[in-house]
């Protein structure tokens, strides 16, 4: 495989080294025999925007899951803005703390509000004064477009509202990284723009994004390179442009085909 | 075909109606709760003949043929002109001052009283949802008040109040006491021992289970008699801790274990999603716990907590089994008095007693299910 490392250095092309948010090296996880992972190996400039795409079971949530340490795994390594993942929990808590994620299913804390979803880890993580968070997380729902649900319970909240209230309570930790693990999948057809458009507004701010994802559109529109993976392996890695017009892996091809019809 | 072949365009919007009308009025809901299905009519019917055959002679035994006062067995005797006799509510009257304090000095019940009244006004605000900064009372409740009730029902010498031995306490003295400190000790350490059993670590896993699972396989009469007879054997006598303080280990330990399953039956209930939502945010595990999981678990469970609670406030009476005069033992002493040996004091006794449990217990799960209740409408849609 190509080493993808370089390829980003030389398009960077600023003379130094560049500083990766994230490198994810020879790294291989089992669940008992079965082999999820299998030898990935990806870098991930700061700033980049990715999105990561392939049939299901193929261990695209499985390898963003890796990155904030949800999933541990068997061999590798992971580093995290310059912090590698290791079984140091005060490491763990740290790359969380700078990495936000948004999930398939919301995961809103039910027994809060909206805006107590938003403030709880500035307060008890960040140690910010309720004031303050409350200020900070009222800002991130206007920019969601939902400072007028503050005060409701996530339950009385549509999916597509729901799902732009976690990402709003993802970006009250100021994370360097976002990580999306397919945020649109669990949306009914007539929320996935909504949430689609906060996520592209996002993607102009220069947050370093990682997106699972099924949304070609989302993906042509705003990643900066693709990676295709299918059966645990990372199979192709281009270029947004060239991975959908000269996809270069007989599997990708397929895949494309049948997403685009 | 051509009909099917037409197009339909809705012109005007269909108007909402309202709902139609319930069959109101008295014999609607009769036909409706009571009688709407054969099976219902004869549920109805046996009900109805029970009530019958049982409220009026429990009324008339317990309010219209009582004796509310009187000074001895006389009064509450058959004599030809009453010969049907009720319940001797004068002899509880009697004896009530014994079994509120059991035999606590006479000069010093009012520290029992401030006691009461201490802890009535901590649980009132802390049950009491609308009431400003619980957090406080939860502190005042679970930290202040168990300090200061200690030197306060004890004695502190040094503030002129004489010390009281625990072997003088008793009856609802002793029965609050037991339960208050049984509910407020197992609740924490219950969801400890719960916490515990899920862990990743297995000596601490270990342990839970071996705690869990011992004392849960022995009966409560047994922990007591444990805590009473072998502590002793291990501590050296001048540590030793008193009679009360040993049977309240006892039942706190015996209430942990059985909260910690509850609790667990809580935690199971929380998705995985939770957890990883805290977690991915960076909170660490107890702050997860604290303020994420345990939150919804213990909500998802307050049936089976307060279920628990009321298990425990009853199985109190046992601890009578190690010399401790509770309000059952009080009780049970007194009704052997024979300046007041009739037929109906036993009764009248037990009578007295049920009801105190009752009013306890049902008062416990009337408030649950007020909370409840009020959850439910918060948090859903």
């Amino acid at each position: 495989m190509k080493d993808v490392a370089t390829t980003v250095a030389t398009e960077r092309s600023d003379g130094e080294p560049a500083k990766w948010a994230i490198e994810i090296i020879a790294l291989n996880k089992w669940y008992g025999e079965f082999h999820v992972l299998r030898d990935i190996n990806v870098s991930v400039a700061c700033g980049e925007r990715i999105v990561i795409c392939g049939p299901s079971g193929g261990g695209k949530s499985t390898m963003l899951r890796c990155i904030n340490r949800l999933e541990d795994w068997q061999r590798g390594r992971v580093i995290v803005d310059g912090k590698e993942l290791t079984d140091d929990h005060r490491q763990i808590l740290a790359v969380r703390r700078e990495v936000g994620m948004v999930f398939q299913q919301f995961n809103l804390f039910p027994h809060l509000t909206v805006l107590e979803n938003c403030t709880l880890a500035p307060i008890w993580v960040r140690h910010m004064p309720k004031k303050e968070a409350e200020e900070l997380a009222m800002r991130y729902l206007t920019r969601v477009k939902i400072p007028d649900q503050a005060l409701k319970y996530p339950a009385r909240l549509s999916g597509g509202q729901q799902q732009r209230v976690a990402i709003a309570r993802a970006l009250c930790m100021s994370p360097n990284i976002m990580l999306f693990d397919e945020p649109t999948s669990a949306l009914d057809p007539e929320m996935v723009k909504e949430v689609l458009d906060t996520m592209l507004e996002l993607a102009g701010d220069g947050i370093t994004m990682l997106v699972v994802t099924h949304e070609m559109g989302f993906a042509r529109q705003v990643a900066d390179r693709m990676i295709f993976m299918a059966d645990g392996q990372i199979v192709e890695i281009n270029g947004t442009k060239a991975f959908f017009d000269h996809p270069q892996h007989e599997r990708t091809r397929l895949f494309l085909k049948q997403v685009l019809h | 075909m051509t009909a099917t072949d037409r197009i339909y365009l809705r012109q005007t919007p269909a108007e909402a109606l309202p709902a139609p009308a319930m069959r109101a009025g008295v014999l609607g809901w009769l036909r409706a709760n009571l009688f709407s299905s054969p099976a219902n009519i004869a549920l109805t019917v046996i009900c109805a003949v029970l009530i019958v055959w049982l409220v009026p002679p429990l009324l008339r035994f317990f309010v219209f043929d009582a004796v509310w006062s009187g000074d001895d067995r006389q009064a509450c005797l058959a004599l030809p002109q009453h010969p049907d006799v009720g319940a001797c509510w004068a002899f509880i009257r009697v004896w009530s001052s014994y079994f509120v304090y059991g035999f606590y000095p006479a000069a010093e019940r009012w520290r029992v009283d401030l006691f009461f009244l201490a802890l009535a006004f901590g649980i009132g605000w802390v049950a009491w949802l609308g009431a400003p900064r619980r957090d406080l009372g939860a502190i005042y409740l679970f930290v202040v008040l168990p300090v200061v009730s200690y030197f306060l029902l004890g004695g502190l010498p040094l503030v002129g109040l004489v010390s009281v031995p625990t072997t003088q306490w008793g009856g609802i003295l002793v029965t609050i006491v037991v339960a208050t400190v049984g509910i407020a000790a197992s609740l924490p350490l219950g969801i400890l021992l719960a916490l515990g059993r899920r862990s990743a670590m297995p000596a601490v896993k270990f342990f839970s289970v071996i705690f869990i699972e011992f004392v849960r396989g022995v009966p409560l009469i047994t922990v007591l008699f444990m805590a009473s007879v072998m502590l002793p054997l291990f501590v050296p006598d001048r540590f030793a801790p008193d009679k009360l303080v040993r049977a309240l280990i006892g039942v706190a330990l015996f209430a942990s274990a059985y909260m910690a399953e509850v609790a667990r039956g809580g935690l199971v209930s929380i998705p995985r999603g939770q957890y990883e939502a805290a977690q991915a945010l960076g909170l660490p595990y107890w702050r997860m716990m604290g303020l994420v999981i345990l939150p919804q678990a213990l909500q998802v469970t307050l049936p089976n907590i307060v279920n628990t609670f009321i298990g425990l406030f009853k199985d109190t009476t046992l601890v009578f089994i190690v010399g401790i005069f509770d309000f059952l033992r009080t009780i049970e002493a007194a009704r052997g008095d024979p300046h007041w040996i009739t037929p109906v004091t036993s009764v009248t006794g037990y009578a007295f007693a049920a009801l105190f449990y009752f009013v306890c217990c049902c008062g416990m799960s009337r408030y649950t299910r007020n909370v409840e209740a009020r959850l439910a409408r918060a948090h859903r849609r």
